[in-house]
């Protein structure tokens, strides 16, 4: 299945409801852009979670393009869609590998965003490509999380490391990678306990566990993703902030977009933090993972609007 | 930034009143504020747009417009208007009596805190006297029912689960059976999380709830959630008629906004809010206070309720017959400090004070108010009874150097915690015996004023002012003319 099929599958429930709403602005052929309009617009790009500073950007850039003019709807969607890519400026991009040794992904998030998911989601991508894997279940905090994680080892076939419920997180990772490389397998990925970014100690501990990774492959970890709950609003800016001050993050794995949520919060960061996107999550299956490409998923937001994209 | 929103109007409505009259256009430009604020917290827009309607007709009145300090009448009044919103309360399950079986169903999105919030459901009814049985019906997550089981031993409440039925609506009928032989008195249904928009599995909850009839569903919803909250609330709603929310992860800096839109949309109230990963971590819900956080306001309600819990009121009744004599010493400062800390981290305490939010920010990340908390109480043990009973007047400068030795700590910081508590005692002689209104404001007074030296201060920072040439050489010739001038008078 393409990239992009996985991306319309995500976003098709969502279709039938935005369709309607966009297809409202314009009931004829063509319509005069004045105030009203812009007041219309802004109502449906602040629900995509993008944030009152982008919103405003693309709502200007429509006013200074066509007010005061009749125009069609295709006329409006591009002016979105080019002012959009702009604001995210990144191209795809996707896990790079180290030159030698295992690559250490190190995954991080608040509680319930999708972590342990998502990193079930990444294995299963590596294992398809031929890679072997090693996970480390670092979230010695949560209830049954090692159970869970270990579950999902199983049914992937990948190597796992794991202690007892309590056992230092950093203990963890630094065992997994010794087991990585001990192994020779081409990827480490370590699991950590959810964190609200707001929590010092626990942003503290991570840092520790990023430099406990670092005692065996000064350069590792090798990518920081952080996993963000596509549905979070303007509070993923603080999250992507925090999270990056303490362990670098390299990339977001944005989860859960096969809701009615758009994520458009990773606009907000872009500008913001800087933070790319990586991956999308689309759904509950292991191989609902695809790789983010700006120029998609801003195609996939309008999709809805009737202006099909090119195909691949 | 609730002071912030109040000095944003505020600084707006002067400029725009500096131009002459205060009218009800500009009145209109100084609610952009407002609207921009909210739409920050995440309230959704269309609910965003009609509560600013409202706001609006109020504010531009006559009675606004003329009054003497507009700004703070209209965050009164967006204050007010946000606790209409989310009101009325309604903390109870509406437990029927023990002879009986309550049956509370817990349903939201995948990762909202529903097996977290179970515990902690469960673990407020056992505190309360009843008898809960949990009830794992969540068969899609890897390990869920692990989950559950762990809480369950955890708080020593039982725990129903079936690993080999993989029908969810069958193991909530079998675990209601199971109910009445254990002799419980609440079942709380944990189910899956699962998408709005996923129809099948939205069937199952609706199964589920015909066939278990649960007397109260209740949604969890991500404090964190965005625009997005509206949809699934609406969806949840549809699909079982809801009877309360429970937000969760509110003890991080989300602002909250998603409380006002799934009020909004599902008319059911919002019962509980879960501030944290521990099982204790669930408190009622007060529209006022959630109100203020959405406007960035601190929860200083919160925080004297929970002083009043962990403080020890006979202690504190001997300290303020103390002050009230004024022979407040360093020791009842540090052990006042000490009641402070059992309060909590000191981030989420010092949040929950007005103003003092955006402060913390301010600090940087340099500053860490435990261990700031940790060398107070360093410098205070390191001194004398005496130098304790009277700092002021006793610590000189060897003292002072010994302390300072003695607590591993800089000498001028020393210095900062005498003038501190000095400014501290004086203001406290000064409260002790007036009402908590006063209090609060004295208080307000305080930050704006005292806060200058020592801990959970800012850093000393250049004034950013250079002097030139030509002023450095007029201050050389105004010293040395003073000097002169001393030598002539002798």
């Amino acid at each position: 299945m393409g990239i992009f099929d996985k991306f319309k599958r995500g976003l098709a429930k969502t279709k039938s409801v935005l369709k309607t709403d966009v297809r409202d602005l314009f009931k004829s052929e063509g319509r005069l852009i004045d105030d009203g309009f812009l007041d219309e617009m802004r109502a449906l790009l602040f629900k995509t979670d993008m944030g009152y500073d982008s919103v405003e950007e693309i709502v200007a850039e429509v006013a200074k393009n066509f007010r005061g003019r009749v125009v069609t709807l295709e006329d409006v969607v591009a002016t979105w869609k080019d002012k959009l890519s702009e604001l995210m400026a990144q191209d795809a991009s996707p896990i790079s590998f180290a030159q030698n040794g295992p690559t250490v992904i190190m995954v991080a998030g608040v509680n319930g965003a999708g972590k342990t998911t998502s990193i079930a989601k990444l294995s299963k991508m590596f294992v398809d490509e031929g890679r072997k894997v090693v996970l480390g279940a670092g979230d010695t905090f949560r209830a049954a999380a090692v159970e869970q994680l270990t579950i999902w080892s199983d049914r992937l076939g990948v190597d796992i490391v794991k202690e007892p419920q309590g056992t230092h997180p950093a203990t963890v990772a630094y065992k997994a990678v010794e087991r990585a490389v001990e192994t020779s397998a081409d990827v480490c990925i370590v699991d950590t306990a959810g964190r609200l970014q707001t929590q010092k100690n626990l942003m503290a501990e991570l840092t520790k566990i990023q430099q406990s990774i670092r005692k065996l492959i000064p350069a590792a970890p090798h990518e920081v993703l952080l996993v963000l709950d596509a549905t979070t609003g303007q509070n993923g800016i603080s999250q992507a902030g925090k999270f990056t001050e303490a362990v670098d993050c390299t990339g977001i794995v944005l989860a859960k977009l096969d809701g009615t949520a758009k994520g458009g919060v990773v606009v907000a960061i872009r500008q913001q933090v800087g933070l790319p996107v990586k991956y999308i999550g689309v759904g509950e299956q292991p191989e609902d993972l695809a790789l983010f490409k700006p120029a998609e998923f801003v195609d996939a937001l309008f999709a809805e609007v009737g202006v099909e994209p090119a195909a691949e | 930034m609730f002071e912030g929103l109040q000095d944003g109007l505020g600084s707006a409505l002067k400029t725009l009143r500096g131009k002459g009259k205060l009218s009800e256009s500009n009145m209109r430009d100084g609610l952009k504020l407002v609207e921009k604020s909210l739409l920050e917290a995440d309230v959704s827009f269309e609910v965003v747009r009609t509560f600013m309607s409202r706001v609006t007709e109020q504010a531009v009145g006559e009675k606004v417009l003329k009054s003497l300090n507009p700004d703070e009448q209209v965050v009164g009044i967006v204050h007010q208007a946000l606790i209409d919103l989310m009101g009325p309360v309604d903390h109870s399950l509406h437990l029927k009596g023990k002879d009986e079986v309550t049956v509370l169903m817990m349903c939201g999105l995948q990762g909202s805190g529903k097996t977290t919030t179970c515990g902690k459901l469960g673990r407020m009814l056992k505190e309360s006297g009843r008898k809960p049985l949990l009830v794992a019906a969540d068969l899609q997550r890897p390990a869920a029912i692990d989950q559950l089981h762990v809480l369950g031993e955890q708080l020593g409440i039982d725990v129903y689960s079936d690993r080999t039925n993989k029908d969810p609506v069958k193991v909530c009928n079998a675990a209601l059976k199971e109910a009445k032989k254990l002799g419980v008195d609440v079942v709380i249904l944990d189910t899956a999380g699962r998408l709005h928009v996923d129809d099948e599995l939205m069937g199952q909850l609706t199964n589920i709830d015909r066939q278990c009839g649960p007397d109260q569903a209740l949604l969890v919803v991500d404090g964190m959630t965005g625009q997005d909250a509206v949809n699934s609330a609406k969806a949840f709603n549809q699909a079982l008629e809801l009877d309360g929310v429970v937000m969760t992860k509110l003890d991080g800096d989300a602002r909250g906004g998603a409380a006002l839109s799934v009020k909004q949309v599902t008319g059911v109230p919002i019962k509980f809010i879960g501030t944290g990963e521990h099982l204790d971590a669930l408190e009622e819900f007060h529209p006022d206070r959630m109100a203020g956080r959405i406007l960035g306001q601190g929860d200083i309600l919160s925080l004297v309720e929970k002083a009043q819990r962990e403080f020890d009121q006979d202690e504190m009744l001997a300290q303020e017959e103390k002050m009230r004599k004024g022979e407040f010493t360093l020791d009842d400062f540090r052990k006042q400090l000490g009641q402070i800390t059992k309060l909590g981290p000191m981030q989420k305490v010092m949040g929950m004070i007005p103003g003092m939010g955006g402060m913390m920010d301010s600090l940087g990340d340099d500053v860490d108010p435990e261990a700031d908390m940790k060398r107070l109480f360093g410098i205070i043990d390191a001194m004398t009874a005496e130098e304790k009973r009277n700092p002021t007047k006793v610590i000189d400068q060897s003292r002072r150097r010994r302390i300072a030795a003695g607590s591993g700590v800089q000498p001028n910081e020393v210095n900062d915690l005498v003038k501190q508590f000095d400014a501290m005692a004086q203001m406290m002689t000064a409260m002790a015996g007036k009402g908590i209104k006063e209090r609060m404001k004295m208080a307000r007074e305080m930050q704006a004023s005292a806060m200058g030296g020592g801990a959970l201060t800012k850093k000393k920072q250049g004034t950013g002012k250079r002097l030139t040439p030509k002023e450095k050489a007029a201050a050389r010739k105004a010293r040395m003319k003073e000097a002169r001038r001393r030598k002539r008078g002798g």
